[in-house]
């Protein structure tokens, strides 16, 4: 179980060398990415101008505020709140994130399946646990809203982020085929029967 | 009493951007008994951090989290209570808009076919408003829960039938936690409704998943029931996120309403461990706020 602190992006052979449990720190650039972000990019034919090669992108729509644009706040906007959504949605996206843009990293909440687990085997990538619902916490960790790129589908726009600290996070999902989801899943349909069985309910 | 909109359009307004950053008393202990007796290390931590977050909120003036959800405001009337019903409900509107732009807030509402984001939090049918009416007091309280998606996308209702009797609803209970795993944001509130019609079975889960710890249902079978999903939902071993232990909800709330003969249905819906709420006091000496 060791603890990663690390600068994006980051090559191939670091993230293969990640195991589940290990935890993570992120420094220097994160992308934010949602729903509507792939939905575009992947069924509409968009593309973007940003290099996510190597880079970790978060399942995310920030709260933010519209502002002058300056040297504090280059894309002009300013972060009011910035937190994380369930990952599940964006199940079939991995793979093309992967494939396309060279992404190594996928922050979320609630797990990805099997796919995703496929592609992190493949082309190399982990996905990272954050605690859902502590975006007041998260939100201390990003310093600036650098850019923003796809803003017409604003607050589900691709986001590049500068973050300090960013984490810890869990590797819940690592490139060898190990997912914490699927070991609380395996669990838990173990449990089930004695579960009911203490309710009164015959196993069904 | 006379119910002056301008006041309803300010409380609603105030409602939603309280109910975004402070977590009630109830769930706060919820988290310190659940603390307690965590046993996994993850769990502890992950638990940790949502406590810390809660913290940080206060301490920042910021939202507990970035799910704005979708608004729903709870209108309880009292006797004697008087107002222009049409006006209330536009004031509840401007002042959720309100909250949206001035603070600002995300607006985390589309069109559902369009998928078109208006930036006020509201749109057709939202924020979402319920009437009831209450002969015990001579108050009317107003209620705002911003209902986050992560756990509103986990909600399921069936139409079991009276042959498969009590033991459906408890399978169909446990099935869903475990169906939901990580993605309801765990520990959660998991709200039970059963009996009464396709939609009032829905609404009472809500209703369930969106009461205060600690409160019971009001029919002492349903409460026996609810009592005895709480004592097991732990031993599931979701844990808090999702990625194992002791915490995988705070407690299981029961709503039940009667049935037909010849109907069984049971629904489930899910609070997340940012379990927000605010509500406003209307009286005839002022407004107060409250959780």
């Amino acid at each position: 179980m060791a603890h990663h602190d690390i600068t994006t992006p980051v090559s191939e052979e670091t993230i293969r060398s990640w195991r589940v449990n290990d935890t993570v720190t992120l420094n220097g650039t994160l992308f934010g990415i949602r729903d509507a972000t792939q939905i575009h990019m992947f069924d509409r034919g968009r593309t973007t101008h940003f290099d996510l090669n190597g880079h970790a992108v978060i399942h995310t729509a920030p709260n933010v505020r519209k502002v002058e644009k300056s040297d504090e706040y280059p894309a002009g906007y300013a972060p009011v709140c910035i937190g994380t959504t369930t990952s599940a949605r964006m199940e079939r996206f991995t793979r093309p994130l992967m494939e396309q843009y060279g992404v190594r990293m996928i922050i979320g909440k609630g797990g990805l399946l099997n796919d995703s687990l496929q592609a992190f085997q493949d082309l190399g990538g982990v996905y990272l646990a954050i605690v859902g619902g502590t975006a007041a916490l998260e939100t201390t960790w990003v310093e600036a809203i650098e850019d923003v790129d796809l803003d017409d589908l604003n607050p589900e726009s691709l986001w590049k982020f500068r973050i300090k600290g960013f984490g810890p996070l869990l590797v819940a999902m690592d490139s060898t085929g190990n997912s914490l989801y699927d070991h609380v899943r395996e669990e838990g349909a173990k449990r089930r029967d004695a579960v009911l069985a203490s309710l009164g309910v015959a196993s069904r | 009493m006379n119910i002056d909109p301008n006041a309803v359009e300010e409380a609603a307004r105030e409602l939603y951007i309280r109910a975004l950053k402070i977590l009630p008393p109830d769930i706060k202990e919820g988290f310190d008994r659940l603390s307690e007796r965590e046993t996994s290390d993850t769990g502890k931590a992950v638990l940790g951090t949502m406590i810390q977050n809660i913290a940080v909120a206060e301490d920042t003036n910021n939202l507990l989290c970035q799910d704005t959800g979708v608004p729903i405001y709870n209108v309880i009337v009292g006797r004697n209570v008087q107002f222009d019903g049409a006006m209330l409900k536009e004031a509840i509107r401007k002042g959720c808009e309100r909250a949206t732009t001035e603070h600002p807030l995300r607006s985390s509402v589309v069109h559902p076919l369009t998928r078109k984001n208006n930036h006020t939090s509201t749109g057709v049918r939202v924020p979402v408003i319920h009437f009831d009416y209450d002969d015990t007091t001579d108050e009317l309280r107003l209620e705002m829960i911003p209902k986050g998606s992560g756990s509103e996308n986990n909600s399921w209702l069936r139409m079991a039938i009276p042959a498969e009797g009590v033991d459906a609803v408890k399978a169909f209970v446990v099935d869903r936690v475990l169906e939901a795993g990580g993605k309801t944001c765990p520990p959660t509130i998991v709200g039970v409704g059963v009996g009464g019609t396709s939609e009032l079975c829905m609404h009472m889960a809500k209703m369930a998943a969106t009461r205060p710890l600690g409160s019971h249902c009001q029919d002492p079978e349903g409460r026996k029931l609810e009592e005895e999903l709480s004592a097991v939902v732990n031993e599931l071993g979701v844990g808090a996120q999702g990625l194992g232990g002791d915490s995988t909800a705070f407690a299981v709330h029961v709503e039940l309403a009667a049935t037909h003969i010849t109907m069984n249905p049971v629904a489930v819906n899910m609070q997340c461990h940012s379990a927000r709420r605010a509500s406003a006091r209307f009286t005839p000496e002022g407004v107060t706020y409250g959780f």
